[in-house]
């Protein structure tokens, strides 16, 4: 890429050293699992290991393939068209990827479920019932978790591409698709795909509950039953190093795919084009189905949530104000790591956008809970390592959002910051802040919404009080308070999407007016 | 960085509290119990009162991450008592060499015999599939199997109800069991990591049935006023949980640990367990069971119970067995 041209940069060293921790990080929290393995014991895989190894990497490969497919006409539709709600349709579509998986899946079973609204409606014309369960329901709840991100990601190559190239190729007659389009999806699609495959390769409550029984089990499953009931640290840190393996080989072979392409300079004009009736038929139409997709689930999740909200539990206004914090600190943090880790770029990035996604976060809890437990009690530091592990999850993609932005700032405008001898603080004020306003605000929102929603770690750590929102709910849920658990469910969205909006408007409100 | 703040301001308190000298007894157990709607505030105030003391609890997810928690912390834990192993648990427990015996004992209403000085059981339950009222109940799992009822159940690897299911197709059925999952794989709707995704699963309306407690139905009846629930009693018998306390060998507080295990079997505590943690005491309180408590036709006339030791060679096995049986 052309900025490695560079020398290092003052921000660069920074994110070489951020990326040397984080692997630090990982390192000691893996060797915790590896080491305190009792010794004599050799890990031996069962038939039942390796079914699930190959039912891991199948679901994981078409769930993500799906994904990313199912991206491309929603992601072209919603980059050339604009409508009322747009900017709410949007911010709604990334919903799902923020939510905690019970949830989700609930609010999926309520329209492709037993009794869900596709079978109530099949039964009324004398069809039915469908069953989701099997491997087709590992892959819905993975493309409804994932579609968005996949969209969102696709999205941001298309708003890359400037207005003016846009039109320069229709007005030369030229295939937009062939020209512009295609080139910068063989760029951002394989990178998506690897994010997706990554997440999914480590599911487990998803792949389980919908998969319908054992066979639809995942290596994530194998590893909890090693760390909890056979108490197996040596089978889980191997079971975990094999999945990071996978995911780390995987993702290599999808970005292997990725063909760079560093777009020219414009106007930042909107890619606001009219294309054919037919063509904005078919837009619509592809609107309407993703949406309907994406937001019934949700829907029905918000609209069994409000029954609930006349009665909240005593817990929820401080669950509520710690899962703020976590989010806001993260949400601050993340673009900032972004940041310094894309100026480094090589292979700190390679490091940072892998590692986190790759290792099994039960493994890295534990690993954490075992290197802290001597020094100082785990649940003084709940909050904090919650944070920092909702930050290092969150950094892969922040760095896809962020890296492509830094690469066209500096392209673009580094020559002339460095003729004007713009560096270190100076230079992301004056450069890097203004012109990568949309991509900081985004990773930011989405870091932030996916802190408000993520269980993580907080299980391992937490003491009796320092339950966030995910936590409680998943705690109401245990005590038969499911009306309850609704209604924390419903805050919990509303206050994810809140985040995600203010930061991902913050960003755009001045891209817009600049 | 808020929490940072608040996390200074939890050590100062921290300190406060142990310049006082008063002792501090820490209580392991899962989160249920000790959250605002479990037995864990009754517990600590009522223990609080007679004990000269501050107990403190530390919660873990459940059973099983408890133990896990332990054996991580080995003789460095803090933790003096832990409350919320349970039966499927015991035999690692006790394997651990961790825990110590406390000689607590009580008039036990178990529906088998306690003799262990070391494990004191504070509530108990029986397995049992939960389902609405209209559905006709089976009188076995084999009948269940040859029905078409759906169920939801749980995974043996993740969850103790599960691994519950897996022990009583074991006891009652034997060297059948494999033949029994078989059957039952068709009315398997799916498999859950945990007691919480099935139960919402079942009341979603996604299955006839869910693999829960014959005591469910009482939080319906009792504390939501619906009575449409109710738990099937097996001919072969229902297979049982019984969850204990235990003083740890490494603890520091001996003697305020027994007389907090002795307290957990006392009137205070066991009066509060029926509606707070929804499981039958296991000793009889001095007013009874709460009205609505069970129905008679919930009460299962013969309790399945395997040897803790037992249970434990037998599990590995049994899961494969379980695994093989269900991914055909």
């Amino acid at each position: 890429m052309a900025r490695r041209a560079l020398s290092v940069s003052p921000l660069g060293r920074v994110g070489a050293a951020l990326a040397v921790l984080i692997c630090g990080l990982y390192l000691v929290a893996g060797l915790a699992v590896g080491v305190r393995a009792p010794s004599d014991s050799i890990a031996r895989l069962t038939d039942g290991d390796w079914a699930a190894l190959r039912f891991t990497v199948l679901q994981a490969v078409v769930s993500a393939g799906v994904s990313v497919a199912l991206a491309v006409p929603v992601a072209r539709a919603l980059a050339r068209r604009r409508f009322i709600g747009r900017g709410l349709l949007i911010a709604l579509l990334g919903a799902p990827f923020v939510l905690p998986v019970i949830v989700a899946v609930l609010g999926l079973l309520s329209v492709f479920g037993r009794g869900g609204l596709i079978n109530d409606a099949l039964a009324l014309v004398g069809m039915g019932p469908w069953s989701i369960y099997g491997l087709q329901g590992v892959v819905i709840g993975h493309v409804f978790f994932n579609l968005p991100l996949a969209v969102r990601f696709l999205l941001a190559g298309w708003q890359a591409i400037p207005a003016e190239r846009f039109r320069l190729t229709e007005g030369l007659g030229g295939s937009v698709w062939h020209l512009l389009e295609r080139p910068m999806l063989r760029e951002v699609a394989p990178s998506a795909f690897a994010a997706i495959f990554l997440i999914c390769l480590s599911s487990f409550a998803v792949a389980l509950t919908l998969g319908g029984g054992p066979s639809a089990t995942t290596i994530e499953v194998a590893i909890y039953q090693a760390l909890r009931f056979e108490f197996d640290l040596q089978k889980a840190a191997v079971l975990a190093a094999l999945q990071a393996a996978l995911g780390i080989g995987g993702a290599l072979v999808a970005l292997r795919l990725s063909v760079g392409m560093v777009q020219g300079a414009g106007l930042d004009r909107p890619v606001l084009r009219q294309s054919g009736r037919v063509a904005g038929f078919v837009d619509g139409v592809v609107i309407l189905a993703a949406a309907a997709f994406l937001v019934l689930p949700l829907g029905m999740v918000a609209a069994k949530g409000v029954a609930g909200l006349g009665d909240l539990p005593d817990g929820l206004p401080a669950a509520a104000i710690r899962s703020l914090c976590i989010a806001l600190s993260v949400a601050v943090a993340t673009p900032a790591l972004a940041l310094a880790i894309a100026a480094r770029g090589g292979a700190a990035q390679g490091v940072a956008m892998a590692l986190p996604l790759s290792v099994s976060g039960l493994v890295m809890g534990t690993g954490l809970f075992i290197a802290i437990n001597p020094v100082i009690d785990p649940a003084v530091l709940a909050l904090p390592v919650t944070a920092l592990m909702n930050c290092l999850i969150a950094l892969p993609f922040a760095i896809r959002v962020v890296a492509p932005a830094l690469a066209r700032a500096e392209q673009a405008y580094g020559p002339l910051a460095d003729g004007l001898g713009l560096h270190g603080v100076a230079r992301v004020r004056v450069l890097y802040l203004p012109r990568m306003r949309r991509a900081l605000g985004f990773s930011a929102g989405l870091a932030g919404a996916m802190a408000v929603g993520d269980l993580g770690v907080i299980v391992l750590f937490a003491g009796q009080s320092q339950e966030t929102l995910p936590l409680l709910m998943y705690r109401l849920m245990g005590a038969y308070r499911t009306t309850d658990a609704a209604a924390v469910a419903l805050v919990l969205l509303v206050m994810s999407l809140s985040v995600f909006w203010v930061f991902d408007r913050g960003g755009r409100a001045d891209a817009a007016s600049g | 960085m808020k929490y940072l703040h608040l996390s200074v301001a939890g050590l100062a308190l921290a300190a406060t509290a142990a310049s006082a000298q008063v002792p501090t007894l820490t209580v392991y157990t899962y989160d249920s119990f000790a959250s605002d709607w479990g037995p864990g505030p009754a517990v600590e105030a009522a223990f609080e009162q007679v004990c000269g003391c501050d107990l403190r609890f530390v919660t873990a997810g459940d059973g099983a991450a408890l133990l896990a928690r332990l054996r991580l912390e080995g003789a460095r834990t803090e933790a003096d008592v832990v409350v919320g192993l349970d039966t499927a648990l015991m035999s690692a427990a006790r394997d651990s060499g961790l825990f110590a015996a406390s000689g607590v004992s009580a008039d036990y209403a178990l529906p088998v015999d306690w003799t262990d000085d070391t494990f004191v059981p504070f509530d108990w339950g029986w397995f049992a599939f939960v389902a609405d009222r209209g559905v006709a109940a089976p009188a076995s799992i084999e009948a269940l199997a040859a029905s078409d009822i759906s169920i939801v159940i749980q995974d043996p690897r993740s969850s103790t109800p599960g691994l519950g299911l897996l022990m009583w197709v074991r006891a009652a059925y034997g060297d059948r069991a494999s033949e029994v999952w078989t059957a039952l794989s068709d009315n398997i709707v799916t498999v859950t990591p945990g007691w919480s995704e099935a139960y919402g699963l079942f009341l979603e309306g996604e299955a006839d049935a869910v693999l829960s407690y014959t005591t469910s139905p009482a939080y319906h009846r009792i504390a939501e006023g619906d009575a449409t629930k109710t738990a099937w009693a097996f001919a072969e018998g229902n297979y049982l949980q019984i969850e204990v306390a235990a003083k740890l060998g490494s603890t520091d507080q001996g003697e305020l640990a027994d007389r907090f295990l002795a307290f957990l079997v006392s009137d205070a505590v066991q009066s509060v367990i029926p509606t707070t943690n929804w499981m039958y005491p296991a000793v009889m309180p001095e007013s009874g069971l709460p009205e609505g408590f069970d129905a008679a036709d919930e009460r299962p006339a013969v309790s399945l119970l395997l040897d803790p030791s037992e249970a434990e060679s037998l599990r590995r096995e049994a899961i494969e067995e379980w695994r093989a049986a269900l991914s055909r």
